[in-house]
């Protein structure tokens, strides 16, 4: 069996801290996957690992990705979150990796939510 | 049997229907590590900060038996009676529980079953046996997969996962990771990519012929 190694450890641990000391410490944008049961049985998992891939693809540092439990909508499983540093935060409904692609590029990458996809749009406050 | 090729046809027919209907994919628990993960997130929600996971898959007495430990608040005996109830949950958004019954299913149609213990204050653990070559068993699934979004999804919380396959044994404990990382946290990328890899390569040899 493959042993964690110590010396692996430590590499990334050196590394990590001197990319800390560039890095400003906040994260710039965070990603929340719904993981309740009603997600895990559409596909949240997949869209999990989808993000993680493209995180590590890109090599970005200051985005993070999370799981949340579930909201209340199953039917709209599965479902993500999307906040962007001084932004509100944007949830993104009926997911599949091809919706999740254009949220990272459009969204986590460019900053411009994708409205196409969104669980809402506007605000119930103000009826018209 | 023409009648039984008649009915999987129209039974396919349905489930692609269904599937359509929806706009997505046919929504189900494919396979036992997304029981896992599901049990595993109840425990985070019941405020773990320790999961343990254990596979054991025993091919010679032909058992596989999964167990799902935390150290949560626990369930009082009242609601541990009614827990496998369908329509039991501890949830305030929707009425509706359905994880645990949903893997007792699971179980059950592998002759097997799902059991839980539960002491208020100190935690709860499920324990799912079925028999390992029964025809409707699930399949093990991704269980690296698993894992790495508990961890990643849960930095605060720690996890250690055990699977063992007929003597061969693969171990991760988060709290040994934890601290040989210091202040890095685990959702780091860099530490996740490594834990992956290390997850990836360890289940390959486990299953390895």
């Amino acid at each position: 069996m493959p042993k964690i190694s110590i010396q692996d450890l430590k590499k990334i641990k050196e590394k990590e801290r001197a990319r800390m000391v560039l890095r400003e410490g906040e994260y710039r944008a965070k990603i929340t996957v719904h993981m309740g049961t009603c997600g895990i049985a559409a596909g949240a998992r997949e869209i999990m690992t989808y993000f993680r891939d493209r995180i590590g693809q890109e090599n970005l540092t200051d985005v993070i990705l999370t799981n949340s439990g579930c909201a209340g909508l199953c039917a709209k499983e599965p479902m993500i979150t999307v906040e962007l540093a001084d932004a509100a935060p944007v949830k993104y409904v009926l997911l599949d990796k091809e919706k999740a692609q254009r949220i990272f590029d459009e969204h986590v990458l460019a900053g411009k939510p994708v409205e196409d996809y969104a669980l809402a749009r506007g605000s119930e406050t103000r009826a018209t | 049997m023409p009648a039984r090729t008649a009915d999987e046809s129209s039974n396919r027919r349905i489930s692609e229907r269904g599937a359509q209907r929806d706009g997505q994919r046919f929504r189900h628990m494919e396979d036992l590590s997304l029981h896992i993960l599901d049990v595993a997130e109840n425990g985070i929600s019941a405020g773990a900060d320790l999961i343990k996971i254990a596979v054991e898959e025993d091919l010679r007495r032909d058992t596989l038996t999964i167990t799902i430990e935390d150290n949560g608040r626990g369930m009082e005996p009242e609601f541990l009676a009614k827990v496998l109830d369908p329509f039991v949950t501890t949830r305030t958004t929707r009425k509706v529980g359905l994880g645990l019954s949903l893997f007792q299913q699971s179980a059950r149609e592998a002759e097997g079953d799902l059991e839980i213990r539960s002491t208020p204050g100190q935690g709860t653990s499920v324990r799912a046996y079925m028999s390992h070559s029964h025809i409707d068993r699930k399949p093990m699934g991704n269980m690296a997969e698993t894992v790495i979004t508990l961890i990643e999804g849960n930095p605060d919380t720690d996890f250690v996962y055990n699977h063992i396959k007929d003597g061969r044994k693969f171990v991760l404990d988060t709290r040994e990771i934890r601290e040989e990382l210091e202040e890095i946290p685990l959702n780091n990328p860099e530490v996740i990519r490594f834990l992956r890899e290390n997850l990836i390569q360890g289940l390959n040899e486990l299953n390895e012929p």
